[in-house]
């Protein structure tokens, strides 16, 4: 909300700085956004910051109020004046074309004269021609013959509005020769109105708090004039149909009175509080708005008595039957919803209660007779219908919010006293008051032992009601227990031990967050526990990133299409199982992803561009809706993704050529062996995804964990990839994390020497590679201190379908040196047994 | 007396020529030729021991004193000569090896982790050396546990907070924040004292731009006990703050609102690129925002089964995405979940 500082002070002695005043709004919880100077002189720069500022600044030599005292016309141009100028030391010739002086053209002196803002040379300003806030220096020049060196400015030359239709025309009391900025120099603070602190939207709101942090009176406006119109009770109704949906309606009327353009000062006041200056009887509903907190609205009162067919209206007010519609003072006819509360009369709904008028009785030019409409309205329907309608009012803003129904009577008054002063017209004696539901305002108690328990300091309950007084609770003190009454403009204390807690934000609010002092945590210490998921997923992390592997984090939210294309036609999740977004904000972010393994094969995609050699994992949850009416499973996973180039080939390091299933392999075996897991067996298997033929299953003990191999080359064509094949496992977390186990046991080393010795063997095709070193190992025991497959050959040599595998064995000991003849042995040992069960032959070359 | 052997007048000749020609021998080789010619088995030195029985007996230790002495005298000047010829090998050897040291080197294989990866672990283990432990909680939420139980009814003006992604399921939302899982560590800890960092990815109905995400993560602390104030609050997230960023940084509590907090606040740290001056990453403001908190509403106390009459807590969240953003000065949120490699590499 804009906070136009002159318009604040009307209802708070202020002595503080710029600075202070904006330190002192954030404190209490209106956030300073920006202040905006409007003519007030800019901070000093010291360095240090703490708000934004923007505006101008008027230097009070060049910027001063000054009088025309006659309007001429140029001697060569119709669309330009001469105004003869007075500015309180001499008289200037200023040249004009603001076309609000024309009608003053050609009158000679005048009577009255006109109140200007007047800028001398060199006087630095916004140049009022070019769009948006560019600063110019006024300069002396001749125009059409006629010599010019000051000016007569308009709002937006001044940084008041983006007004440049014509110039300013002060108030007829603006005493010429004054600087401007002691006349009108103002700054306008914006601040965020937090959704529990709606009743600051107004200016006595934020004085109010001002008030309370630093103990200077709240000047409270109240009606000043006496009625003297007839009586309203005869002249206008009321009928309430649902106290819940309106607790109060307020009803006034001023007779007689014309619409014109509202004083200067009003007008600048609605455009620096961001508002559109329309006519002094809409300009009087929306300046009390902006002072009390309280929206009015304006019926033209004759409308009303036609279509009561000449009788005194009747307001109704009530929810929306079906089928209603209403076109609303924009012209726009609205659908209703039976959330709607409408204001009607007897023939039918004049409005949007709360949150716009309509069309047929708004107040217009020809307006005579004005009533005046002050309410209060259940705040979900208000918000539930103008989001519905998406129609954003600053009515609506602050009834959707909850506007307490003691400030109708008020506002309304206001609102009467403003509209006749200036409008004209005679207000009508008292008000139509409908108010059957009044709101609770709760009676908290609360001791200053609670402020010590939540907030950790102790204030004197003197203290504490100093503070709550100050904010218009009524408080009773008795021994360290304070009795707090709500004031009658707040909807947002609650009863009880919510109360407590609303009260004490306010306690802390005005005490100052920064004077609470700051204290190390006392409190007992919970239960420790392990997050051995949560561990464990790390490890697996530092693992694999130390194996060369870069850890990606990807949207969980994708699209079927895009995670189709990494499956194999036909073989995709099925659609049903998916978490739908029912307001995805675009159609490849409209589902929770079932696939992790798609989202890693888009980073590889991206990054094929970028890197030539890919190798990528990530860890994160999948959302499958397996039943309806339950949350998902969230399940999580691992994926790792590798493609391209072993290494980079540079100046001393070779192509190495590209990845296989191999490295990919190696990975995991690596992996699963820094998590300490036994037992780890590798099965060819099928997969949606992957290469018949180049996939494994991967399981630890019994439990199937995941699986590796290559992409499918069907699925590979699916993505826009540059390297060739792209190998990819998928390892299910909820199944792995719970076999890590939380301590291993380390092995000794030996100090006896190791035999070392190479054998190969030659086996049919088929025996699988892991069946021969498992019998290798199991039968050299425990003196068989490592195996290592060096090489594996195809050939001539030994015939077609069979392989020959090369294994490096290193014979070692704990507790003895390995004597030539044991290891030769074992050696046989190994190698019948290979014969024996494999059909091996020892290939002797 | 009979003449002095020949082989004793060849012997001095010998040595003499010997040791000349071995202070001109620079090199290996030319050293290996010079011991085969001087003290190899045709040599002059050898043939002299061979020739002992062949002179006449009185001479015969004479010779072989002789000899030895000059085998003796070549093998001595030969080792200091081998010992100088190695020295100036190696000397040799270390001017030539030099090498072009501005040449690259060879690459290692490397990886990483994400950064937020990296952040996530600095917001834990600073919390965990104050006694807070890590609980994780679901994406797909129900709005009861996402909105109802942390105070915030259905169509409450507090909804306005959040854009919500909704589900097809009817009360079921994307998590809109961490705070949930406060509900869900209350109702599992229930009336044990609470220290809790809930990190989690949360998702707001927003347009993607270098400043917003619809997707990002979330860091909820929680402190629950029958002892825990406002200051508590301020001492732990200034204790936080300071080993962040630095140990001196200032930082400011003002209010804020949450309906699941209640006094709210918003804490700002004095913005350490222009040090408080000014600059665009504060907007001008000198202050960054950097996270909400609040003390534990009661109402969401009661709900996480605690009553508010005796336990108290304070609960905050932030965002690592910030964080990051603000310590490592980047200027797209888009890159976190964007995977360029040459972006995850910098980390």
């Amino acid at each position: 909300m804009k906070i136009p500082l002159s318009w604040l002070k009307d209802y708070i002695d202020l002595d503080l700085s710029l600075e202070e005043l904006a330190r002192t709004l954030t404190m209490v919880g209106l956030e300073v956004e920006v202040i905006n100077v409007i003519g007030l002189p800019l901070p000093e720069n010291t360095g240090r910051q703490e708000f934004k500022f923007t505006g101008l600044a008027w230097n009070p030599e060049k910027f001063i109020v000054a009088q025309i005292d006659e309007v001429m016309p140029h001697p060569d141009a119709d669309r330009l004046t001469l105004c003869r100028l007075h500015d309180g030391i001499q008289e200037w010739v200023v040249l004009t074309g603001a076309p609000n002086l024309f009608p003053y053209k050609g009158m000679g002196t005048l009577e009255q004269p006109l109140k200007v803002a007047y800028a001398r040379e060199d006087a630095i300003l916004y140049d009022g021609h070019k769009p948006g806030y560019e600063l110019t220096k006024l300069k002396r020049t001749k125009i059409r013959g006629v010599e010019s060196f000051s000016m007569v400015c308009s709002e937006k030359e001044l940084g008041i509005s983006d007004e440049h239709e014509g110039v300013i025309i002060l108030d007829s009391d603006a005493p010429t020769g004054t600087p401007l900025v002691d006349y009108m120099g103002d700054a306008v603070i914006e601040v965020a109105i937090l959704p529990n602190m709606i009743r600051d939207a107004s200016m006595v709101g934020v004085a109010r708090e001002l008030s309370a942090v630093t103990g200077k009176p709240l000047k409270v406006p109240s009606r000043k004039v006496t009625s003297t119109g007839p009586k309203i009770d005869d002249l206008a109704a009321i009928e309430i149909n649902d106290p819940n949906l309106n607790p109060r309606f307020v009803l006034g009327l001023v007779q007689g009175l014309s619409p014109k353009p509202s004083p200067y000062w009003v007008q600048r006041r609605l455009r620096l509080a961001g508002m559109r200056p329309i006519n002094s009887i809409v300009d009087a509903t929306n300046y009390v708005m902006l002072e009390t907190g309280e929206p009015l609205h304006a019926f033209d009162y004759d409308v009303l008595i036609q279509r009561a067919g000449g009788k005194a209206p009747t307001i109704i007010t009530r929810a929306v039957t079906k089928g209603e519609n209403l076109t609303t003072l924009d012209d726009v006819e609205r659908p209703l919803d039976q959330h709607t509360i409408l204001v009607c009369d007897t023939a039918g709904p004049l409005s949007l209660a709360g949150i716009m008028g309509g069309l047929e009785s708004e107040v217009t030019e020809t307006t005579r007779n004005v009533l005046l409409e002050g309410a209060s309205w259940n705040f979900i329907n208000v918000r539930r219908t103008s989001s519905r309608l998406h129609l954003n009012s600053e009515a609506g803003y602050r009834f959707g919010r909850g506007v307490h129904p003691a400030l109708a009577s008020w506002a309304v008054d206001l609102g009467l006293e403003r509209m006749a002063a200036w409008s004209g017209g005679t207000i009508a004696q008292g008000l139509v008051d409908n108010y059957p539901q009044p709101p609770l305002d709760p009676l908290v108690s609360i001791s200053v032992q609670d402020v010590e328990r939540k907030l950790g300091v102790t204030i004197p309950a003197k203290q504490i009601a100093v503070i709550l007084t100050r904010l218009e609770f009524v408080c009773k003190v008795s021994g360290d227990v304070i009795e707090a009454q709500t004031p009658p403009h707040r909807l947002d204390i609650g009863e009880g031990v919510i109360g407590k807690a609303d009260l004490m934000e306010e306690i802390a609010r005005i005490y100052s967050y920064n004077n609470i002092p700051e204290t190390n945590l006392a409190d007992e210490l919970p239960p420790q526990r392990n997050n051995l998921e949560l561990a464990n997923e790390e490890k697996i992390k530092d693992i694999l990133a130390g194996l060369g592997l870069q850890e990606v984090i990807t949207y969980r939210l994708t699209s079927i299409e895009r995670e189709t294309r990494a499956y194999l036609l036909g073989q995709t999740p099925d659609p049903e199982n998916y978490v739908r977004l029912l307001n995805p904000i675009a159609p490849e972010r409209s589902v929770m992803r079932q696939s992790l393994l798609a989202s890693v094969l888009e980073v590889l995609e991206k990054n094929a561009r970028i890197r030539e050699r890919l190798a990528f994992f990530e860890i994160g949850s999948l959302f499958i809706q397996e039943e309806e009416n339950n949350l998902p499973v969230e399940p999580r996973k691992l994926v790792i993704g590798m493609s391209g180039k072993r290494n980079i080939p540079i100046w001393n390091q070779k192509d190495t050529g590209n990845l296989d299933f191999y490295d990919l392999k190696g990975v995991l075996e690596e992996l699963l062996e820094k998590l300490h897991l036994e037992a780890v067996a590798y099965q060819p298997t099928e997969h949606p995804s992957m290469h018949p033929g180049k996939t494994a299953q991967i399981l630890v003990g019994q439990t199937p964990i995941g699986v590796l191999g290559e992409l499918h080359p069907r699925v590979k064509q699916n993505y826009d990839f540059l390297t060739p094949a792209v190998y990819v496992a998928e390892i299910d977390l909820e199944a792995l994390l719970p076999l890590i186990p939380l301590r291993f046991e380390s092995q000794p080393v030996s100090v006896f020497p190791p035999v070392l010795e190479d054998i190969a063997i030659i086996v049919e095709e088929a025996v699988p590679a892991d069946r021969v070193e498992a019998l290798i190992r199991q039968t050299g025991g425990k003196l068989l201190a490592d195996v290592r497959l060096f090489d594996v050959y195809r050939g001539d040599r030994i015939g077609a379908g069979k392989k020959s595998l090369a294994y490096s064995m290193t014979y070692q000991a704990l507790d003895h040196t390995i004597e030539s003849g044991e290891s030769t042995a074992l050696r046989n040992k190994i190698v019948r047994r290979l014969e024996r069960e494999l059909g091996a032959v020892l290939r002797d070359n | 007396m009979s003449e002095k052997p020949i082989i004793l007048a060849e012997l001095e000749i010998a040595q003499q020529k010997a040791l000349a020609l071995l202070a001109e021998i620079q090199d290996e080789e030319p050293l290996q030729a010079w011991k085969r010619e001087y003290l190899g088995k045709s040599s002059t030195v050898m043939s002299a021991f061979s020739s002992i029985g062949q002179q006449s007996k009185e001479f015969r230790p004479l010779v072989g004193q002789v000899a030895n002495q000059v085998k003796q005298a070549l093998e001595a000047a030969l080792e200091e000569r081998a010992r100088i010829v190695t020295e100036a090998a190696l000397t040799r050897k270390i001017t030539d090896e030099r090498v072009d040291v501005t040449l690259p080197g060879r690459q290692p294989i490397t990886g990483g982790l994400h950064p937020q990866t990296l952040v996530l672990r600095r917001i834990f283990s600073i919390f965990a050396e104050m006694g807070f432990q890590v609980y994780r909680s679901r994406d797909v939420e129900s709005d009861e546990h996402n909105f109802e139980l942390l105070n915030i009814p259905a169509h409450h003006p507090a909804r306005d907070m959040w854009d919500t992604f909704h589900i097809d399921q009817p009360g079921v939302v994307l998590r809109t924040h961490t705070s949930p899982g406060q509900i869900r560590v209350m109702r599992e800890q229930a009336p044990n004292p609470i220290r809790a960092i809930l990190p989690g990815m949360c998702y707001r109905y927003e347009q993607i731009s270098s400043r917003s995400e619809i997707q990002f993560n979330q860091v909820e602390v929680l402190a629950v006990g029958k002892n825990i104030t406002f200051g508590d609050m301020k001492g732990t997230l200034n204790g936080f703050v300071r080993r962040l960023f630095n140990a001196d940084v200032r930082t400011r509590l003002r209010p804020s609102y949450f309906p699941f907090t209640e006094p709210s606040a918003e804490m700002d740290v004095e913005c350490f690129v222009c040090a408080g001056k000014g600059c665009s990453v504060c907007k001008g403001s000198g202050w960054l925002e950097i996270m909400g908190c609040g003390i534990v509403h009661p109402a969401v106390l009661k709900n996480g089964g605690y009553d508010p009459e005796v336990y108290s807590g304070f609960a905050a969240g932030m965002g690592p995405e910030r964080i990051s953003m603000l310590l490592h000065k980047i200027e797209d949120i888009r890159y976190f979940w964007g995977n360029d490699a040459r972006f995850l590499e910098q980390f």
